[in-house]
């Protein structure tokens, strides 16, 4: 089972063709993906290490029944990319790409919430399940197949955190990405809604960090949706207000967003959230222990 | 980037916002002349990213040559809550007879604009939501909906702006919609928005935030950001293309990818110490950009070691190393450095450290170990 990829994935890329593209794009395909085609306009008949390259997406849907699409593009045609993959009709669409412009997002984001098709970032190191398929960037030796959903905003801090677990010899069903934008495709409810119907899934860990009020909003449907076992983590109890750290998201406005905040909120409806990555790894396999 | 004050009233002045006629200033001279010209009553005001100016005295009105002379003396140079104030904005005084709320603002959680108008303005919009929720009014601009005259008329009727003006106020929300959209603008309040005494509605103040990832379609606001850097650190951080906060601690921190940088931050504060600086050096970065991260980490004179989390995914531990070991060669790094490499290519990179056999290099296995003894080194 596993979210959002697994071994019905078939994969096409826009962007393959760039540097960056052919090297997670191929990394991808070696780990088991099934990369059926490549998306640069104008490269079409072309191939990237045998991955055939198409002019649209729409090609790549109706001739090598691509069903996902990944997003490698440059940040100021990425929206256009995503569109692009909504209007063709694959089921998901996974934007790697960092830095596209807010007001194109709420736009793209609409017209995938009226397409039915599931979005997962921007600015996201995509989504991996271990042993079926890995989209994105996500640095699969670090994770090990198991029963542990992981969603973050943060990508490295992912690969901490799924370190430790590995270290204590805790796998995982699926780790996803969301990635650290304003404006993104799916929320944590979004997947926490996903691996509370994932039979696969036993436990999930949360990665959230300052700004907006997406891990306020987990906590409340954690508290009336999720029967399972989540366990959080929060970056940013140092962030001064008004500074943007890093993600575009990142931010304090005024007294929201802090991470004190979202702490608390969690707490307050039952959710255990660690103090250090570390420490969040160690609950984690602690309340996966004692279900066992 | 938030604009400054005048910056987001000349922006207004391009869209036909009403604003008050107004100059820029910054040196003492150039205040006066710019008050001489606009005449008196005028109001001086410093032009720093950072409210309630008028209370820290960085607002004062000048009603004759030598009290522009004086106040411009006072205002320029001084420290409000941290940011000197460099340049001033020279504004004709108004006469207000009412002072109202409005805003359009991105809301993250419904993914929609927010437009909100508020017949008590001057307040934060904190203190209004707090002193009466029935006085704030809002919609959403629907997705694939325009936000029109009659939307927002309607929303100056909810807000029982007074009749008269109430027409001219719709007007101008649609305007700082128009703004928003055009300018990639995130965040735009007018507060306080005015009625004069001549029942003229004037945006007296304004604060404008530029979504980032859009300046590139707006050359003249992406010049504005280049000046926009306060700190000595920041600006070296920007010209050099690197993700940099200032936080006045003494342990400086460079960790790769937001999260992870976040989270060190984190730890190194539990673990009882200060951290100096967020400095993400970002996915797959090379050994130059940790030369140059080095460089503006220990520029820094506050900073009396340094802490490097690494967790390689993309980013190769060895290209750190190589970094680490290139910047030493170039000019000696007095204070310690504690690193910690994890993931990709961590036991080269290891290795290369061992190799280079640095005096001040302090090797860590985890995280939490390595945030424990920066913070042990720095208080040495």
């Amino acid at each position: 089972m596993a979210i959002i990829v697994n071994e019905e994935t078939k994969l096409v890329i826009s962007g393959l063709t760039g540097r960056e593209g052919t090297f997670h794009g191929l990394r991808n395909r070696d780990y088991g993906t099934d990369v059926v085609a490549g998306v640069t306009p104008g490269k079409g008949g072309q191939d990237v290490e045998g991955i055939p390259v198409h002019d649209t997406i729409a090609e790549a849907v109706s001739e090598r029944g691509a069903n996902t699409s990944m997003i490698f593009v440059p940040a100021r045609f990425a929206a256009a990319a995503m569109s692009e993959a909504i209007d063709a009709g694959v089921h998901t669409v996974i934007a790697i790409t960092e830095g596209i412009p807010v007001y194109d997002m709420l736009r793209v984001y609409w017209q995938a919430k009226e397409a039915g098709v599931r979005l997962i970032g921007p600015n996201c190191p995509g989504t991996l399940s271990p042993g079926k398929s890995n989209v994105g960037i996500i640095p699969a030796q670090f994770f090990d197949p198991g029963s542990i959903g992981v969603v973050s905003k943060s990508g490295t801090l992912t690969y901490q955190i799924g370190n430790e677990l590995k270290q204590a010899g805790a796998g995982n069903s699926s780790i996803v990405g969301i990635g650290g934008d304003p404006i993104i495709g799916s929320d944590f409810i979004d997947i926490l809604t996903l691996f509370e119907q994932d039979p696969e899934t036993e436990l999930i860990v949360m990665v959230g960090e300052i700004g907006g009020d997406a891990e306020e909003r987990a906590a409340d449907f954690i508290a009336e949706q999720v029967s399972k076992p989540v366990v959080a983590y929060i970056a940013g109890f140092t962030a001064p207000p008004g500074k943007q750290m890093g993600h575009a998201g990142a931010i304090i406005s005024g007294s929201s967003g802090t991470a004190e905040a979202k702490k608390e909120a969690l707490e307050a409806r039952g959710v255990q959230v660690g103090r250090s990555p570390t420490e969040a790894a160690r609950l984690a396999v602690e309340a996966i222990g004692a279900r066992a | 980037m938030d604009l400054l004050e005048y910056q987001g009233k000349q922006l207004f002045a391009k869209h036909g916002v009403p604003v008050p006629p107004g100059r820029h200033a910054d040196t003492v001279p150039a205040a006066v002349e710019a008050a001489e010209e606009l005449g008196y009553p005028c109001v001086i005001k410093a032009q720093v990213r950072i409210g309630k100016r008028g209370k820290a005295g960085g607002i004062k009105i000048a009603n004759d040559r030598d009290e522009a002379l004086k106040h411009a003396e006072a205002i320029l140079g001084m420290d409000i809550r941290g940011f000197t104030v460099h340049e001033v904005w020279v504004e004709a005084a108004s006469k207000i007879d009412a002072e109202y709320y409005a805003s359009v603002i991105l809301d993250r959680s419904e993914k929609k604009l927010l437009a909100m108008l508020s017949r008590m303005g001057g307040m934060d919009i904190e203190e209004i939501a707090e002193a009466d929720p029935s006085a704030l009014v809002r919609r959403h601009v629907e997705p694939g909906e325009e936000f029109t005259a009659e939307a927002a008329g309607q929303l100056a009727l909810d807000a029982r702006i007074d009749e008269d003006v109430s027409p001219a106020v719709g007007e101008l929300l649609l305007k700082l919609h128009e703004v928003a959209v055009a300018e990639d603008a995130t965040l735009i309040e007018v507060n306080p928005l005015i009625v004069t005494s001549d029942r003229e509605v004037v945006a007296l103040d304004s604060k404008i935030t530029i979504d980032n990832s859009a300046l590139y379609r707006h050359e003249e606001l992406a010049e504005l950001r280049d000046r926009s850097a306060e700190d000595p650190q920041e600006r070296m951080a920007e010209d050099k293309g690197l993700t940099y906060v200032k936080l006045g601690g003494n342990v400086g921190i460079l960790g790769n990818g937001a999260g992870l940088c976040m989270s060190t931050l984190d730890v190194v504060a539990q673990a009882g110490g200060k951290p100096a600086n967020f400095l993400d050096a970002g996915g797959g970065s090379k050994a130059d950009t940790i030369v140059d991260a080095l460089e503006v980490i220990t520029s820094d004179r506050n900073v009396s070691a340094i802490l490097f989390n690494i967790f390689g995914g993309i980013t190769r531990c060895d290209e750190i190393a190589k970094g680490i070991v290139e910047a030493s060669a170039k000019t000696q790094i007095e204070v310690p450095l504690v690193v910690r490499l994890d993931g990709t290519n961590s036991e080269e990179g290891l290795g290369i450290l061992a190799d280079a056999d640095l005096s001040n290099l302090h090797v860590e296995k985890t995280m939490l170990g390595a945030a424990e003894r920066v913070v042990e080194l720095a208080h040495v």
